[in-house]
Formats: C-alpha cells, structure tokens, sequence
C-alpha cells in the first residue's frame, strides 16, 4: 500500500502544494563565494545540505556519495532509516565493547565493596554465618554490573555521537526543522577532501533532491550568530 | 522486519491507514504546544491536593514518629509496604512493554512505550516514599547506603532489604535513562517546532527543548548507536525486571514467616507486577486517548493485545493462588497449613476474597472477543485488577503476620486515618506527575511510531503494489492536507 505512487506524494505535501520548475530548489552561492568586499562578516560554505521526500532517496543519495568516495557525509531522517548504515558504508558499532566493560567494572565493585566491608572492615556475624559469603552478594553483584553497563551503554552513545553538541553549522539552515517532521536530508561537510561546491551540487543533483542548500557559516570579523538549538 | 502488514494473514496496519509522517509529530507535539484542555486544569488540581495531603500526611508522620500508622505488634509491616510493592509492581508493565517487547520485535509497543515508561519512574517514585519514611527517621536513611557513617559500620549486604535498596534504585536510575534517550530525538521535533513558532514562549520553549535534546540532527552516524545503545538497554533492562520484583519478593521469602517462606515467590511476584503494571497502563491510555483523540495512534489493536497479557497473566496469578494452597496442603506443616485456611476464612477473608474476584475472575472476561474489544468493560476490569493487586499484597502481608506461630501474640490489624491519608497522597503524588508529563513531554514516541509507518522502509516503492490500486482515490481524499 505504500509503494501507492500517488499516496506518497500526497504524504509528502502537507503543504499546499506550489507548481515548481523541474530540478532542485537551488539555495545558497553557486559558486565559492568572492572576497568579501567589507571587513564585515565572512561567511564559508561549511555543507551542502540536500533534501529529499521519502527515504528510498535518501539512501540512494548515501549510496551515490559513498561510491564516489566521499567520507565526512552523513544522512539526517526523522527516524532511524533501515539498511542506511550499509548504504553510507558505516562500521559496526563498537559500543557493546564499552558496555561490556562497564559490566566488568560493575562486577568488580560489587564483590570487592562486599568482601572488603563485610569480610574484612567490619564483618557482622548474624546467626553465626562467615562475613563475607558469594551466594548472598550475587543480587547486589547483579545489580551493580546492570547499572554501570546501563551508564556505559548511555553515556557511551553521548561519546561515540560527540553529544551534546548543541551548536553546529547545519542549524543555520531553516529547511533543515523538517529532519526531525518529515524530510530526509544528506550533508557533505565541506572539510571532506572530496568536497568541492561545484561537484558536489553536480553530483547531488543527479539524486532527485528536492532541495540543495549551501549551509554557510560565519567565521571570523564578527561574534557568531546567537542561536539556541 | 517489514512495515507491511500482510493483509492474507489478517494482519492490520498499526496506526490509522493513511497517516504521514508529518501527521504523526503533529497529532503528538501539539498536545504540548496547544494550551491545557479545561479538564487538564481540573484534573490537575484534584490530584495536586491529594499530593499535598501526602505531604501534610509525611509531615505528621516524621513529627510525631511512626506511632501515628495502624502498624504494631504482631502487624509491623502493614501499609506502608503493601504499598511500597504496589506501586513497585505498577511500574514493572512500563519496563516490560518498552524492553521486553522491543526484543521480541512487538512493534505494537511503539504506540504506549513512551507513557508506559513514565509511568514506570513515577510509580518508583511513589515506592521509594514508602521505604524512606517507613524507617521512622529518614534523615538516617542515608544508613542504607555503603557510606562511611559515625558508627563506623557498613550495611549487612546479607540482608534482603539492602539488596532490595540497591535493586529498587538501580532500577530507577536504568528506567530514567531509558525513558529520556528515547526522548531525545522526539525531544529534538520540539525544538525544530517551536523554532518555527511565534509568540511569548517560543524562544523559551526553543531553550529549554533544544537544551534536552542535546543538539540532536538526525545523523545516521548518531542513529547508528543511538539505535545500538537503545538495544543494550533493553537487553539490559529485561533482566532487571525480572529481578527488581524477585529481590522485592526476597524481604518476604528469606524470612522463617509462614506465609512468606515459599520458593514460588519470585516468578509470581514478577507476573503479578506485570500484570498490575498492564492494568495501570490500560487504565491511563484510555483516559489520555479519549481526552486527546490519540485514538489513531493507540488503536483497538493495541487495547486488545495488552487484554490478553492481562489475561495471562491474570491466569498465572490466579495459578500461584492455588499452588500457594496446594504446597501448604503438601507441605503437612501446621503453622503453613494454618494460614491458608485463615487467610481464606479468617478475619482477614473479606479482603483474600475481594483479591480473588478482581484478580483471578474479573480477567476471565477477556476470553470473549467482544468483551475485550470493549472499552467500558475493560476499563472497569483495569480498574478491577489495581484494587485487586493492591489487596494482593495486604492479604500476604498482612494475614501472614496477625497470627503466626504464637497464639498470645495474634492480633488484627487496622490501618488509621493517616495510613489511609498517605496512600491516596501518593495516588495524587503519581497523577500531579503524570498529567505534567503529558502536558510537557511526547507522550507517544513519535520517531519511533514515524519508523513503523509503511512508508517508513525505503523499499516501500520498489515493493509490487497489487492489492491496492482501487483504492487509491479513497486513500487520496482521507489524505487531503488538514491545514
């Protein structure tokens, strides 16, 4: 039902929908932008951000950028896109390594705080049993190991995402709200060595993009916009 | 893995057909940017005065001392922990809905996880009162924990009731996490929202979302271990519910109490939390999809699945019932034998009854197809199995203490004025809680229910479209933009 070609564009506008001149919406300098003429602000391309309506686009426009061989790239979609990891050629995940770890850890703490306070600091005799005993220390030993491998798993993720990260050139783009509604987005960080404002857009354009946006960033000669993402 | 529901199975989409994605953060985000519905205020308030009458209730009770419960030899244990299980118990659906049946793949979940959840931290908030004031002086209750104190000693990690602090705040802190890393893209569909907004309280609900969401942009690279770090709480979560309610029924098992000392008590305190939990689930959705028209998201489909848990595990309390009677017939000890039959027709059998009815009867109605499709009926039966569950837990507390092996020392127990005062503070505790978190948060997750949406596969369109095509005009008209 969904592969219903005429649903999916109507899922797509919930706006109004404008008749618009084939080909991408083209937003941003064409070209590397000339010398500034006054000391004002200088503005760098930081990313070419291309937007698509479903996410089949998307992860072909991923596919298209992996193979040319671009790396600093990255798909943006409101959900979590099925075979996109594949499709932009990721790695595994290594968090459960970390988490792992943390298990350990949490294991570890468990027995050790135990048979130290009640075997060797202070051991309580209560109706004549040893101080420090295994079977009696395995809920807390369990409990331990779930609550580090818990923060291992969380604040793990928080490390592999570089998060939080609360200012990023990408928010200076107002169609890019609609990553988290109902637009699938693919962003070329202009810091990949393949990256090249021209190319690139050539190359986007060929995905059926809905839009191609060159996201600019302020630099130097004046204090960075104050915007709260 | 498809989103496809296979129509020659008799499987049915799991929200209304036709909803787009945007239609999906709409129905959900705008509950938080509308202002309150009337009833929202009302009900606010009734259960903000019922929380302020727990904490006038605690106050009472931390100046005069414990003294002012019904508690007293031989029942030291009445209310304050029937309720501590309870609402233990409550929270155990929220964990088993959003771990558990993420395992198995039980997409369904995807449409009350979010509220469950909540529903989860705020019944753990509720129990973990009733530990802290029920020591008699909460400002030493910090004794409990591995600190160094003046006395110089350690806790006895021996003792059940220190593995339940540990298992109980483990449990917390996990749930807490679980709940806001699955808020944190949902969190960012907020922010984006209200950047686009005018008004007063744009720029601050702009702040104040987009600082929770900690800068999250949908990055596949994020999504990756975003998705792998959901899993492994899950993974780790399932067996932490399952022992949160075993250590819980260890402060009763471990000890020599006829009554209590029963092997079978870790698996039916665990199918008895889930069960209770699913009731209280199923009583707050019907509420929050009646009086915000989620009734789209959370569909028939999902009221009747969460039915027949409670049917089965209606059944495997029901089972534990009889196995309790069966062991202490088995068992040929008098005092074991003796508090069955007193629990059953003793003084305390109007409440081993009303146990009875509510949980093991009231479920058998879900057999019947149309009665589990009903909305009223099975309002009345969650409304059932939470009375029910309660006196669940005072019938073991409570009948197995007021007469056990010592005639001269029996007695009956009668909860006082304040007893009573501080349970229903800690409904109105949970309810003040409940009603801001559906005020201010998603209550439904809404990435999440974007990526069971059929057109959420990106091979939604190279998939053969045979069945349909009749009714695509239809389709189109229901699909009209709103706006």
């Amino acid at each position: 039902m969904a592969a219903d070609p005429k649903k999916t564009e109507a899922s797509e506008h919930h706006a109004p929908a404008k008749p618009r001149p084939a080909g991408p919406i083209i937003i941003g300098p064409k070209e590397l932008p000339a010398p500034p003429k006054a000391v004002a602000a200088r503005k760098r391309t930081s990313l070419l951000l291309a937007e698509y309506s479903t996410p089949a686009k998307c992860l072909h426009a991923a596919e298209k950028l992996r193979d040319a061989g671009y790396k600093n790239f990255d798909a943006h979609t409101p959900f979590p896109v099925h075979g996109m990891d594949a499709a932009m050629g990721l790695p595994d995940s290594p968090l459960g390594y970390l988490v792992l770890c943390g298990g350990l850890t949490g294991v570890s703490i468990g027995v050790l705080m135990i048979w130290w306070m009640n075997g060797v600091d202070y051991p309580i005799i209560i109706g004549g049993k040893p101080g420090f005993t295994l079977p009696a220390s395995v809920p807390i030993m369990f409990e331990l190991t779930i609550l580090l491998s818990a923060f291992a798993a969380v604040f793990g993720m928080f490390h592999l995402n570089r998060l939080p990260r609360h200012h990023h050139p990408i928010f200076e783009s107002d169609r890019f709200r609609a990553a988290s509604d109902d637009k699938f987005f693919v962003s070329v960080e202009a810091e990949d060595p393949k990256f090249d404002l021209k190319k690139t857009r050539v190359l986007l354009e060929a995905t059926h993009a809905d839009a191609i946006e060159a996201v600019e960033e302020t630099v130097a000669g004046e204090s960075p916009k104050e915007e709260t993402h | 893995m498809s989103t496809h529901p296979i129509k020659e199975l008799g499987e049915v989409a799991l929200t209304e057909e036709g909803m787009t994605f945007h239609d999906v953060t709409e129905t959900v985000a705008s509950v938080t940017e509308r202002s309150a519905p009337r009833n929202w205020w009302i009900a606010l308030f009734i259960a903000a005065s019922f929380a302020g009458v727990f904490g006038a209730a605690v106050g009472y009770l931390v100046w005069q001392g414990v003294g002012v419960w019904g508690n007293n030899a031989p029942v030291y244990w009445a209310w304050d922990i029937t309720n501590f299980v309870w609402w233990i118990g409550i929270g155990h659906a929220g964990t088993l809905i959003s771990a558990v049946l993420f395992l198995f793949r039980q997409k369904w979940r995807t449409a009350i996880n979010r509220a469950a959840e909540a529903m989860t931290i705020f019944a753990v908030i509720c129990a973990l009162m009733f530990p802290g004031i029920h020591v008699g002086r909460p400002w030493l209750a910090y004794y409990m924990f591995p600190l160094p104190n003046s006395m110089a000693i350690w806790p006895n990690f021996k003792s059940p009731l220190i593995w339940d602090l540990f298992a109980v705040s483990t449990y917390f802190t996990v749930s807490t996490l679980f709940w806001y890393v699955g808020l944190i893209p949902d969190l960012a569909s907020l922010r984006d929202r209200a950047m686009g907004m005018t008004g007063k309280f744009a720029k601050v609900r702009a702040t104040a979302y987009g600082a929770l969401a900690l800068g999250w942009r949908g990055a596949n690279r994020h999504w990756q271990h975003y998705e792998r770090a959901y899993m492994i709480l899950a993974a780790l979560s399932t067996p932490l519910v399952l022992s949160v309610h075993s250590v819980v029924s260890f402060d009763f098992s471990t000890s020599v109490e006829p009554g209590w000392h029963t092997t079978i008590f870790p698996p039916y305190f665990v199918a008895g939390a889930v069960f209770s939990g699913f009731a209280m689930v199923m009583t707050l959705m019907l509420i929050v999809r009646a009086v915000y028209g989620m009734k789209a998201v959370i569909t028939m489909k999902h009221l009747e699945l969460m039915n027949k848990i409670m049917l089965v595990t209606g059944t495997l309390v029901g089972y534990a019932y009889g196995m309790e009677f069966f062991i202490a017939a088995y068992s040929g000890n008098p005092y074991e034998k003796y508090v069955f039959m007193n629990r059953a027709f003793g003084p305390y059998s109007w409440a081993y009854w009303t146990m009875i009815t509510c949980n093991v009867v009231s479920p058998q109605l879900f057999w019947s197809k149309k009665l589990r499709t009903s909305i009223p009926v099975m309002f009345a039966v969650s409304i059932f199995i939470n009375i029910g569950m309660w006196f669940e837990r005072f019938v073991i507390i409570v009948t197995s203490l007021h007469r056990d092996f010592l005639p001269s020392s029996w007695g009956y127990y009668r909860p006082t004025a304040v007893d009573v005062c501080t349970y229903l503070g800690t409904l109105g505790l949970f309810f003040t809680l409940f009603l801001l978190f559906i005020r201010w948060v998603p209550m439904i997750a809404i990435a999440e229910i974007k990526g069971v949406l059929p057109q959420a596969d990106p091979h939604a369109e190279e998939h053969g479209d045979h069945e349909h095509h009749d009714h695509a005009a239809e389709s189109d008209a229901a699909l009209a933009p709103g706006e």
